[in-house]
């Protein structure tokens, strides 16, 4: 701090903390709603204290759903699913940007830059603008309903290829020398000298795209229309559509709270981690 | 681009590129493709026969009220958000980088809402906002204000923009905060003892320092509000009521899947397509720039 201005500093700190309340209250009135039973819900606003239905509600929905009046199945399910879609999704999309961009980097073949520039528009085009055709593409490949169908068309990955692209390129050419002189092939080189050099990538790398998986909503919607293969993110949509007429928005918080732990977890735990990969992936 | 010291093995790297390149044709080029080539054509949707009709899809879309309607909705509701989430998460970094004590604290309460799905931050907020068991609405109808959403589509739209906002405000504070620490301590210094308060600081020469960081926010922010919010406003509005809160992105989903107009909502891909390529060509012209700042 340049000087010492108390009352600013004073009114920082009161800026954040208004700023934390904000950000704070809506997940404060989504476990409150979470801890109450219906009938509270039903009479009147909803309520800003705790109430005494906590291990209740969550043992109904995460056990045996939201009952009969919706078609969703147990949040345990879902949230399996969720797990499921979100790890295929990190683990794969490492996996194969980091061999591309070694491949990209390390060889000279013809049509690399080609290759190069293919993965490049990937960037261009997010599954939004192109759910038609990519939904029949699926569709035609047998691959709805699957775990197959949720997870591949999600896995390449621009973003991944560029940022081990630009990380190859830093690593030392005196590493490579050396391990050819003793002998290393490309494999090799690879596996003991590459790979163990971009733990750090690597990690940033999950912790964003195991949220990017976790978080998909539109993909989920269209490619599973088989309950067990329901994510909770999207599940929540189709209980909140029916929520008006059943009115269990108790339950509906509860499984709100559970969708959003896995994700909200990983990013408080693997802070560094986070920082690292949301600023290196825009680079 | 490439290393000085490379490997010679002939067939090595076209299998470790295979992969990436299988799933970005099969998924990515080829979907494409056939959005392009359908938004040409006009076919019933039952299949039958596919007609040539050259641009018609396209000015049959820019002519239709309904389009049109979406474009202003969507352009209202990126540049709020946007413009909301900058400026909220700017002061928010102002303040965070001013204390000393806890400022790492108040960092890890402010980023988790980035973790937070789009959807869900919809239902939270919905939640907050329902018109009969959400609290605002309760205070909101008892000091005298008709609140519902459901039916007002004014209301709507400023609940999902509000959702979309606390959604976004951490990823930009982080990278306003980032902005911030990067700027040299002596700069700062030499202005306040030429005698610049701490309003005047800001405005002269932190402000501009994070121009560039400002610059990139708001390319990707509106990248966000454009194609990152479908969630929210299919988990809350679902478009309406009325199509008041209908922007691009679900009215593509919305003609494809329910509507079933398969060149019209072909003819929206390529449309958002070009926006998409625009704001990507943006973002690297100016970030080769930053590179050399």
């Amino acid at each position: 701090m340049v000087e010492n201005r108390p009352w600013l500093t004073f009114a920082a700190h009161a800026v954040l903390v208004l700023g934390l309340l904000v950000v704070a209250f809506p997940v404060y009135m989504t476990f409150v709603a979470s801890t109450h039973d219906q009938a509270t819900m039903l009479s009147g606003p909803a309520p800003l204290l705790p109430g005494r239905y906590f291990a209740e509600n969550y043992s109904t929905v995460l056990f045996s759903g939201l009952g009969a009046s919706s078609s969703a199945p147990p949040v345990a399910l879902m949230m399996f699913n969720s797990l499921i879609m979100a790890l295929a999704i990190a683990l794969g999309k490492i996996a194969i940007s980091i061999i591309a961009a070694y491949a990209v980097v390390y060889f000279k073949f013809p049509f690399r830059m080609t290759f190069f520039w293919m993965i490049f528009i990937t960037l261009m085009l997010p599954v939004e603008v192109r759910i038609l055709p990519t939904y029949e593409v699926v569709a035609n490949l047998g691959l709805l309903n699957s775990y197959a169908g949720l997870t591949i068309p999600l896995i390449a990955s621009a973003t991944a290829t560029f940022l081990f692209r630009q990380f190859f390129l830093s690593v030392p050419d005196e590493l490579t020398e050396a391990a050819r002189i003793d002998g290393a092939g490309p494999l090799r080189f690879f596996r003991d000298v590459l790979l163990p050099l971009s733990r750090t990538s690597i990690a940033a790398l999950f912790v964003i795209q195991f949220i990017y998986g976790w978080n998909q909503y539109l993909w989920p919607l269209l490619v599973t229309t088989n309950e067990d293969y329901y994510t909770v993110v999207m599940g929540i949509s189709r209980m909140v559509n029916v929520v008006d007429a059943a009115a269990k928005w108790n339950l509906v918080m509860a499984v709100t709270l559970l969708a959003m732990i896995p994700p909200v977890v990983v990013v408080v735990f693997m802070q560094r981690q986070f920082v690292k990969g949301l600023v290196e992936t825009e680079k | 681009m490439i290393k000085r010291v490379i490997f010679r093995t002939r067939l090595l790297p076209y299998l470790l590129v295979a992969p990436q390149i299988a799933i970005t044709l099969v998924f990515f080029i080829w979907p494409a493709a056939q959005a392009v080539k359908q938004s040409v054509f006009i076919e019933g949707p039952f299949g039958g026969n596919a007609q040539f009709v050259w641009l018609e899809n396209f000015t049959a879309l820019f002519t239709d009220p309904n389009y049109l309607h979406s474009v202003r909705v969507t352009v209202v509701f990126s540049t709020a958000v946007t413009f909301f989430g900058l400026a909220i998460s700017l002061v928010l970094a102002v303040m965070a980088d001013r204390v000393i004590r806890g400022a790492s604290l108040y960092k890890a309460f402010l980023v988790w809402p980035y973790a937070v799905a789009p959807a869900v931050a919809g239902v939270l907020w919905g939640f907050m906002f329902n018109p009969s068991v959400g609290i605002f609405s309760y205070l909101l109808n008892r000091f005298g204000y008709e609140w519902n959403y459901v039916l007002n589509g004014g209301q709507a739209l400023f609940l999902v923009i509000a959702a979309a906002t606390w959604n976004q405000i951490s990823y930009n504070f982080l990278f306003f905060l980032a902005g911030l620490q990067s700027i040299p301590k002596s700069l700062i210094e030499a202005a306040a003892i030429d005698g610049a308060g701490p309003g005047r600081r800001f405005w002269t020469i932190i402000l501009p320092l994070l121009s560039p960081t400002a610059f990139f926010l708001l390319v990707v922010n509106v990248v966000h509000a454009f194609f990152q919010t479908f969630g929210i406003i299919h988990a809350v509005t679902q478009g309406g009521p009325a199509k008041a809160t209908e922007i691009l992105v679900f009215k593509v989903y919305n003609d494809g899947f329910r509507g079933l107009d398969l060149g019209g909502s072909a003819a929206q891909s390529v449309v958002l397509m070009a926006i998409v390529i625009g704001l990507t060509v943006i973002q690297f012209r100016y970030i080769e720039r930053r590179v050399h700042y």
